[in-house]
């Protein structure tokens, strides 16, 4: 019997669709737009000026604060502008646009394919080189990696959690990264167990991808420990509660952290990251990205420079097809559906769906039978009909009781409703009102 | 923005689940228990089953149409659902009036008055049967005797079921001497017993319930808790006295056991949302059908005890929660 997490879940159709593409260098643009907040935290400082040579590589806004990321230049040319530009979350942002004119790096980096194998770097170095290096989660969360390998005084850690189960339908790009980068996946493990100081890693992949658990069973062999766990395909499984309960069977607390109950969750796409990172001095400036929709021609996986517009990434993939009706940043269950095909892609896109119209809307909505299927789908154990009715009648007070912000928004309630009720989007009304009700609550 | 994106939150992707797959998976698992009615009843049978359908559906139609002067549902079945279980708990030389009066009171104040499918307290068809059961008791207490196929509609020969045999016997005669002279278990197992259309079969509608629960229509939660309360329940009177009670098995088998706890007490509308509160709304269905059988009036209690139950429903609701993740810290 294969783990998995004992509450809810569901099994939607996984359209891996892109699964066995390998990963292949998509060719630059002629300008990347690079936003200075692509990360969970306070937005990167612009240290560049309109008309100032860059190099691949090269700071270009710098972290503000403690849980903040350095953002990087990732390609060579000039500085195009500085404005306020559409992006992913559907809202105009400061960004920096920059002319591509060749491709060359800042010195000192290793773009060599030579597996770097050694580990000479302190614990502490290795979390200054990821703050230098602004590396973020790239599992989709994008929160600052160097602030998660700072344990918080008084909590101790004693394994670490790989999370390569990719349980979104659809994105595979973790999947082809596990399959090409086994080694450095393994080095960047190690580098982040050192940064927290434990000698246990445990690397959590859904039975799906049975050439990504063999492989890196074969390779954690080599490193000292490592070690893989196939889980059974189960969505939400890459939620960080449900990944750590599946595998160590810890049930992180209602509004606690990982490091509540000794453990860190950082995603198979940021060891690689960190790896290049402290390894190969090698900033956050690329990113595996999945290129995938059923009209699409050419579905596939890319390694993809910040900054480049969704656009450039649909052409390679044969480019925008005529039904086109939707298309989304992320996985169809979390993604975020985009105002623009000319949004860059940032360092939390794991992947690009372009839906056709027949799928781009909603089934209508229909009276709630009560058959509580959206409870048995529930991770957290709540009870989203009810949080539905407490969203919909500004109940905030009985939402927050029903706990309405233990809601991670997978959505699962919403994809196994019957009657095709917008659960979630009434849910994430209510979980925002409850969220601000408590920091107002706190700042008396 | 010039182009014509859907932007809508996620999720992007829904499941082929709908109201009306849920319902036709309902009717699809009435099926034997109609084949076993239709064997010993007759067409009667089909006639009964046809007009309560056609009249439930009728009634919906035109109360959303001309009364609420709203969308019409009937094509999510549930008010198919609602014919099918109020016939199947009609014996089956009832009258063709009273299945229309019956239906009409089933849809319009069982459901209709509530606002329609989602808000009604209590199970339509148990509604629409009981108000028939009580204003007129003699058409509905009058069982048939399986004759067969060819029986003709209305010119059936009626007997005491075998629960109503049990019921006037207790405190009595000895159980185990009226046990000879009512059916067998392999008779109550099979359908060949006095009883509404759609009970007399404990085998077809077990056969049903397997198929429910393989389509994930329902669980296991509801059924066997009223099941195992019912067992154990009798069970426990009838090692105590086994001559003044029938066996567990045999009140499993006869009379609406099955047909109220696989497709009546399951009724999503009407029965609780968490796994919890559904084994506690079991334990009470099982409960109160063994006190109405064994000491009330009623030979049977299946519809009164699921009535009852629906009504305590809102309260498992908000009281039974399910079990919360990260509500009990644990290290393991």
């Amino acid at each position: 019997m294969l783990k998995t997490f004992p509450t809810g879940g569901i099994h939607p159709s996984e359209n891996k669709l892109s699964a066995g593409v390998p990963i292949i260098d998509l060719p630059l643009p002629a300008q990347v737009i690079i936003p200075i907040s692509q990360h969970i935290g306070a937005p990167a400082t612009p240290v560049v000026e309109k008309g100032m040579p860059v190099k691949a590589g090269q700071l270009i806004a710098s972290s503000k604060g403690y849980v903040s990321a350095n953002i990087h230049s990732s390609v060579s040319g000039k500085i195009n502008k500085i404005d306020q530009i559409l992006d992913s979350s559907g809202y105009k942002q400061t960004s920096i646009v920059i002319d591509v004119a060749g491709d060359e790096w800042i010195e000192g980096v290793d773009k060599s394919g030579i597996l770097k194998r050694d580990i000479t770097d302190s614990g502490e170095v290795i979390v200054r080189k990821c703050l230098g290096a602004g590396i973020v989660g790239l599992g989709g969360a994008t929160f600052p990696t160097h602030v998660k390998l700072s344990l918080p005084p008084g909590k101790k850690c004693d394994v670490l959690i790989i999370n390569g189960v990719e349980c979104e339908p659809y994105l595979t790009s973790d999947h082809l990264l596990m399959v090409e980068k086994s080694d450095e996946i393994m080095v960047g493990i190690s580098l982040l167990m050192k940064a927290l100081g434990v000698g246990m890693a445990v690397i959590g992949i859904e039975s799906n991808k049975p050439d990504a658990i063999n492989l890196l069973t074969e390779k954690s062999k080599q490193y000292k420990g490592i070690s893989v766990n196939p889980l059974k395909v189960k969505y939400p499984q890459g939620g960080e509660k449900q990944l750590i309960k599946a595998l160590i069977n810890r049930e992180v607390p209602s509004g606690g952290l990982p490091v509540d109950v000794g453990t860190v969750v950082h995603n198979v796409g940021t060891a690689f990251a960190v790896y290049e990172a402290v390894q190969k001095n090698k900033p956050l400036v690329e990113r595996i990205v999945t290129i995938t929709g059923k009209s699409l021609t050419k579905p596939g996986n890319y390694r993809v420079r910040i900054g480049t517009p969704v656009t450039h990434l649909i052409e390679a993939a044969g480019g925008m097809p005529d039904d086109t009706g939707k298309i989304v940043n992320g996985g169809p269950m979390m993604g975020k559906a985009l105002n623009s095909p000319d949004v860059p892609v940032v360092k939390g896109t794991s992947g690009i769906i372009v839906f056709p119209k027949s799928e781009s809307t909603r089934p209508k909505a229909g009276p709630c039978i009560r058959c509580s299927k959206c409870i048995s789908a529930c991770a957290m154990g709540l009870e989203p009909y009810l949080l539905m009715v407490l969203g919909e009648k500004s109940m905030y007070d009985k939402a927050e009781k029903e706990r309405v912000t233990d809601c991670m928004e997978c959505g699962s309630c919403s994809y196994v409703c019957p009657a095709g009720r917008p659960l979630l989007d009434y849910i994430r009304l209510g979980k925002s009102r409850v969220n601000k009700m408590i920091r107002e609550r706190k700042a008396k | 923005m010039g182009n014509n994106l859907t932007v809508s939150l996620s999720p992007h992707d829904h499941g082929s689940e709908t109201t009306r797959k849920l319902m036709l998976g309902v009717l699809i698992a009435l099926i034997p228990a109609f084949l076993v009615t239709v064997w010993y009843f007759g067409y009667a049978a089909i006639m009964v089953t046809a007009i309560a359908v056609l009249s439930c559906v009728g009634f919906e139609y035109l109360m959303q149409k001309y009364l609420l002067k709203s969308e019409t549902r009937i094509n999510d079945l549930s008010a198919v659902v609602t014919g099918v279980l109020l016939a199947f708990c009609l014996p089956v030389n009832i009258p063709p009036g009273l299945i229309v009066i019956g239906s009409l009171v089933a849809i319009g104040v069982g459901k209709i008055s509530f606002g329609g499918i989602g808000n009604n307290p209590f199970n339509p068809a148990l509604v629409g049967r009981v108000f028939l059961f009580l204003s007129f008791p003699v058409q509905m207490t009058s069982w048939p005797v399986p004759k067969g196929f060819l029986t003709g509609y209305l010119d059936a020969v009626t007997g005491p079921t075998p629960l109503s045999v049990l019921n006037e016997s207790y405190d009595k005669v000895p159980v185990t001497d009226v046990m000879e002279k009512i059916p067998s278990h392999i008779e109550l197992l099979i359908g060949n017993m006095g009883g509404s259309l759609g009970e007399i079969s404990a085998l077809a509608l077990f056969i049903g319930f397997i198929y429910l629960l393989w389509k994930k229509i329902i669980t296991w939660h509801i059924p066997v808790s009223i099941i195992a309360t019912i067992l154990i329940f009798t069970g426990l009177l009838w090692a105590i006295n086994p001559s003044n009670h029938a066996d567990p098995l045999y009140h499993i088998l006869s009379g609406g056991v099955m047909l109220g706890a696989v497709y009546m007490a399951t009724d999503y509308v009407t029965s609780p949302m968490s796994k919890r509160g559904m084994i506690i709304y079991g334990l009470g269905i099982g409960i109160l059908t063994v006190i109405i059988r064994r000491w009330a009036a009623y030979p049977e209690g299946v519809q009164f005890a699921i009535l009852i139950m629906n009504a305590v429903t809102p309260l498992l609701n908000m009281y039974i929660k399910p079990k919360r993740f990260g509500e009990e810290v644990k290290n393991g």
